[in-house]
C-alpha cells in the first residue's frame, strides 16, 4: 500500500481550496464588473477584496505568498509590451509617443511631486514614489473606452495609444529606480539584494551586467529565433509554449542573479523578438499566461488593500482622488490643445487618460516590499488609484451627455457657415470607412459628385484636401443633413459602420427627406430584417455578395466551369433575397417566445430548407442538349 | 378595329451614345398595347429572367426585335436572350406552341448603306443574307417572320433625317398597332420600310 504523508496532502488540498477559491472570486467579480462597464482590472480587485481579511477573510496570510508568484504575470506583461514595440511602428509614432507621451508624464509628475511637497508633511522619497505610481494611466481602461466610444483609428486613440505606449515604457526605468531609492533607507531588509555576484567589486558587477544584456540580446535574435524554428518543425504547439515560457523565465532568473528588475530583462527580450516572425505565434502563447498571473496580482492587491486604515481618513482620499483626476485631466487637455485638436477631442482625450492605473498598484506594492512608504499610506494611495478607475467611465457617460452635445452645436455652427455654400451634389454618403470609400471611388472615377458625411475630423481633413466635399459631424443630426444638401440629392448611401447609428440616420432621413431615396449597407441578414421592418428597398449586405463570390470560386476550384458557377450564384442572390425578405415578415410568428440563440439556429434550419428549393430552381434546360434528346 | 400587342425587345449596349436608335425609341407611341422592354438594362449581368421573358412573350402577338448590327449579327445579349428563353417544349418542339403564329421582325440599323449589303457591294450579301440564323429560328418556333425594318448607313444620317427616320418609325408601330396585317403581301418586300411605303402614300 502506498500512502503520501499526512502533510503533504494538506499542503496539496490546501493549495487547491486557495486555488478555487481566488478562481472563483475572479470568475464571479470580473463578468459583473465588465456587465457594470468598468474594467477587468477592477473586477479582480473588487474579488480580492472581497474574499480578503476586510469582507469574507478566506485569504489572510497566503496573501503576500501568492503575490509573489503573481508578479510574474508583471514580468510577462513587459515581455507583452516589448513584442508589441516592433520597430517600424515605433518610428512611424515617434513624434507622437516622444512628444506628447514625454511632456505628458514629465508634467503629471512634476506637477504632482510640486503639489504635494507644498501641501503633504511626506518626506520627497515617498513623494516622488507617489507622483511615479499616480502619473501612469490605465491601458486597460483608456483602450476600452476608447473602444466603446467607437473612437478606434481616430486621431484622439492614436495620441492616447502614443502615450500610453511612453508610459509603459517609462515603468522600466521607474521600476529600475525604486530599488535605488530604497537602499538609503537604514531598515532595509537583506534578501532583496542578495545576488550571486553581490560579493565581486562593483565595476565588475557592473560589466556582468551588461554582458548579461548583450547575452539576452544576442541569443534572443540568433538563438532563439533558430530554437524556435527548429521546434515549429515539431508541430506541436505545446512545445512552443513551453518555449516562451521557458525564454521568460530563464530571462527573468538571469536579471534576478545579477540584482536586476526580471521585468527590464524580458522587455528586451520582447524588444528583441518584436521583430521575428514568432512575433504572434509568442504574444499568443505568452498572454493567457499573463492575464491570469496579472488577474492574480491584482487580486492580491485587492485583498491586501486594508480597510480600517482608509476608513480613519475617508476625506483625503476622496479629496486627494478629485485632484488627482482634475490635474492630469488639465495636463493631458493642455498638450492636446497644443497639438491644435479639436476641443471634443481634447476632452476625450484628457478624460481618457484622467485616471492612475494597475502600474500604480504595482509601483506601490513594490515600493512597500522594499519599505520606501508606510503600510497606511500605500493603502491609502491604493484606494486613491481604485476610485480614479472607477470614476472615468462615469465621467465619459458626463461628458457624453452634458458636455459634448453642447459643444458639438457650437463647432458644427462655426462649420456650417464656412462650408455649407454651393452644395447640389447628387449623392450623399453617410460613413466614409472601407465601405462608403469603395462607394465614393467607384463614383468619383465616373465623374459623379457626392457630398461625404464622416464622423472622423481626421478623415474629412484628408478627404477635403484630396477634394472631396466632405462634412465633419454626427450625421444622426437634422441640421447636419440639411446642411449637406438633403432637400436637393437624389440619392442617400447610409454606409456607417455602426447599424444602430445607420438606422438613425435612415429613420431621420425618411423622416424629414421622405422623397430622397435611401440605398444602405446592411453588415448582415438581422441588420437587414430591420432594414425591410423601416421599408428601405436597396439594401446592400456585405456577407452576402463576397461570400457568394467567395462560393463561385469554391465551385470552380472543385471542377465546376466558370460560368455555370456563375449562374448559380446569380440565381442564389436572388433567391436569397427573396427569403431574406419573406423571413423578415415572418421572423416575430413563432420565434418571439423563444430565446435569440433558439431564434437564430430556427432562421439557419428555414434558410437551409429554403436553400434546397433555391437549387432546383437554379437548374434550367439552357444549352442542354441531354434535355433536347 | 384590330388591336394588336407589340412587344419590343431593345437590345444596345451603348444605348446612351447611339443617335438614330435614341431617336426611334424616342418615337415609340405611348399606348397600353405597345412594350418596350430594354434588356440591356433590365440584364446587365446577362443573367436573363427566363420566366418573365416567357410572360411578356405570351402576351404580345406582335415581337420586334430592334437592335443595331454588330459584325453582321445582333448584341450578345439578344443572342443569350435567344438561347435561354426560346425554351424546348416552351417555344419549340412537340408541346412547344407557346409562340405559334405570332409576328415577328427585326428593327435594325447598320453604319453601311444600303448599296454595300448587296452582290457587288463590299458586304457581299443581302441583309437578309446575314438574318438566315434569326429567320430560321423564327420558323422552328412557328412564327411568321416578315422582313426587317432596316436604316442604313447611320454614320452619315444627318439630324433631319434621323428624326424623319423616327417619325416614320412611330407611325409604322402605330399602324402594326391597330391594323390586321396582310402578311402575304407584306413578305414580297426585301424591307419592311418598303412596303410601309406604300401603304404611306
Amino acid at each position: 500500500m502506498i500512502g503520501f504523508p499526512q502533510y503533504k496532502h494538506n499542503m496539496e488540498t490546501d493549495f487547491l481550496f486557495q486555488a478555487i477559491i481566488y478562481l472563483s472570486a475572479a470568475i464571479l467579480c470580473v463578468p459583473v464588473a465588465k456587465k457594470l462597464g468598468m474594467s477587468s482590472v477592477l473586477g479582480y480587485l473588487f474579488a480580492g477584496i472581497i474574499i480578503g481579511p476586510f469582507a469574507l477573510g478566506f485569504i489572510v496570510q497566503e496573501g503576500q505568498n501568492i503575490m509573489h508568484f503573481a508578479e510574474f504575470g508583471v514580468v510577462m506583461m513587459l515581455f507583452l509590451i516589448g513584442l508589441e514595440l516592433e520597430p517600424s511602428k515605433f518610428w512611424k509614432m515617434r513624434k507622437a509617443i516622444l512628444g506628447m507621451g514625454s511632456i505628458q508624464l514629465v508634467g503629471t509628475i512634476l506637477i504632482l511631486f510640486l503639489g504635494c511637497i507644498a501641501f503633504t508633511d511626506w518626506n520627497w522619497k515617498i513623494t516622488l514614489v507617489i507622483s511615479l505610481a499616480l502619473s501612469i494611466s490605465s491601458s486597460t481602461i483608456v483602450l476600452q473606452t476608447l473602444k466603446e466610444e467607437g473612437l478606434t483609428n481616430t486621431s484622439v486613440e492614436r495620441s492616447s495609444f502614443a502615450v500610453l505606449l511612453f508610459q509603459d515604457i517609462a515603468v522600466i526605468p521607474i521600476l529600475a529606480l525604486l530599488p535605488i531609492l530604497a537602499t538609503s533607507i537604514p531598515n532595509k531588509t537583506n534578501d532583496i539584494h542578495q545576488t550571486l555576484i553581490h560579493s565581486f567589486p562593483s565595476w565588475l558587477q557592473a560589466v556582468i551586467s551588461i554582458g548579461i544584456i548583450l547575452l539576452i540580446y544576442f541569443s534572443g535574435r540568433f538563438l532563439f529565433v533558430s530554437l524556435l524554428h527548429f521546434i515549429a518543425k515539431t508541430r506541436l504547439q505545446e512545445l512552443l509554449t513551453a518555449s516562451a515560457l521557458l525564454l521568460v523565465v530563464s530571462v527573468s532568473c538571469l536579471m534576478h542573479i545579477i540584482g536586476l528588475s526580471p521585468a527590464l530583462g524580458t522587455f528586451i527580450a520582447g524588444i528583441v523578438l518584436a521583430n521575428s516572425e514568432f512575433r504572434h505565434e509568442l504574444e499568443g502563447d505568452i498572454a493567457p499566461f499573463k492575464s491570469l498571473l496579472l488577474g492574480l496580482f491584482f487580486i492580491g492587491v485587492g485583498a491586501s488593500i486594508n480597510f480600517k486604515l482608509i476608513l480613519d481618513n475617508p476625506i483625503f482620499i476622496f479629496v486627494f482622488g478629485a485632484i488627482l483626476t482634475v490635474v492630469k485631466f488639465l495636463v493631458s487637455f493642455t498638450i492636446s490643445r497644443f497639438y491644435k485638436k479639436k476641443i471634443k477631442h481634447n476632452i476625450l482625450f484628457a478624460l481618457g487618460l484622467s485616471q492612475a492605473g494597475e502600474f500604480g498598484f504595482l509601483i506601490i506594492s513594490f515600493c512597500l516590499q522594499l519599505y520606501i512608504i508606510p503600510n497606511i499610506l500605500a493603502n491609502q494611495i491604493m484606494a486613491i488609484i481604485a476610485i480614479s478607475m472607477i470614476t472615468t467611465p462615469f465621467l465619459h457617460l458626463i461628458n457624453k451627455h452634458l458636455i459634448l452635445p453642447k459643444l458639438q452645436t457650437k463647432e458644427n455652427k462655426k462649420e456650417e457657415e464656412i462650408e455649407i455654400i454651393d452644395e447640389h451634389n447628387p449623392v450623399i454618403i453617410a460613413g466614409f470607412g472601407h465601405f462608403g470609400s469603395t462607394v465614393g471611388r467607384l463614383l468619383r472615377a465616373n465623374n459623379v459628385k457626392s457630398t461625404i458625411l464622416d464622423n472622423d475630423s481626421d478623415q474629412v481633413d484628408l478627404l477635403q484636401k484630396l477634394g472631396f466635399k466632405a462634412h465633419y459631424g454626427d450625421a444622426t443630426r437634422l441640421e447636419l443633413l440639411e446642411a449637406a444638401g438633403c432637400e436637393n440629392a437624389k440619392l442617400f448611401i447610409a454606409a456607417i459602420d455602426n447599424h444602430k447609428t445607420n438606422l438613425q440616420v435612415i429613420e431621420t432621413i425618411q423622416m424629414h427627406f421622405p422623397n430622397l431615396k435611401i440605398l444602405t449597407r446592411a453588415r448582415n441578414r438581422n441588420d437587414a430584417y430591420e432594414l425591410i421592418d423601416h421599408k428601405v428597398e436597396y439594401i446592400y449586405r456585405e456577407t452576402l455578395y463576397s461570400a457568394i463570390n467567395m462560393g463561385i470560386d469554391i465551385l470552380v476550384e472543385l471542377g465546376h466551369r466558370k460560368y455555370t458557377a456563375t449562374r448559380q450564384g446569380q440565381q442564389f442572390i436572388k433567391n436569397d433575397e427573396i427569403t431574406t425578405h419573406k423571413l423578415a415578415k415572418k421572423r416575430y410568428n413563432k420565434t418571439a417566445y423563444m430565446t435569440t440563440v433558439m431564434a437564430e439556429i430556427k432562421l439557419q434550419e428555414k434558410l437551409i430548407k429554403s436553400g434546397l428549393n433555391s437549387q432546383i430552381a437554379a437548374i434550367d434546360h439552357c444549352w442542354d442538349s441531354e434535355h433536347l434528346k | 378595329m384590330a388591336k394588336n400587342k407589340i412587344l419590343i425587345l431593345f437590345f444596345h449596349p451603348l444605348f446612351e451614345k447611339s443617335s438614330v436608335n435614341k431617336i426611334l425609341v424616342e418615337n415609340i407611341p405611348n399606348s397600353e398595347n405597345i412594350t418596350f422592354h430594354d434588356l440591356y438594362e433590365e440584364y446587365p449581368d446577362f443573367d436573363i429572367d427566363i420566366k418573365r421573358e416567357q410572360l411578356l412573350l405570351s402576351s404580345h402577338n406582335i415581337i420586334i426585335w430592334q437592335h443595331p448590327l454588330y459584325w453582321y449579327n445582333c448584341p450578345s445579349l439578344m443572342k443569350q436572350w435567344i438561347d435561354m428563353v426560346l425554351e424546348y417544349g416552351w417555344a419549340y418542339g412537340k408541346k412547344g406552341t407557346e409562340l405559334t403564329n405570332k409576328i415577328i421582325f427585326q428593327v435594325i440599323t447598320t453604319g453601311g448603306d444600303k448599296e454595300s449589303y448587296c452582290n457587288t457591294g463590299y458586304n457581299q450579301y443581302r441583309i437578309n443574307g446575314f438574318l438566315r440564323p434569326f429567320i430560321q429560328s423564327a420558323k422552328v418556333c412557328n412564327m411568321e417572320y416578315l422582313p426587317p425594318y432596316v436604316i442604313h448607313g447611320t454614320f452619315k444620317l444627318s439630324k433631319a433625317d434621323c428624326n424623319e427616320n423616327g417619325l416614320i418609325y412611330g407611325r409604322l408601330l402605330v399602324y402594326l398597332e391597330k391594323n390586321n396585317l396582310n402578311t402575304k403581301e407584306i413578305l414580297k418586300y426585301n424591307y419592311l420600310n418598303d412596303w410601309f411605303s406604300t401603304i404611306q402614300t
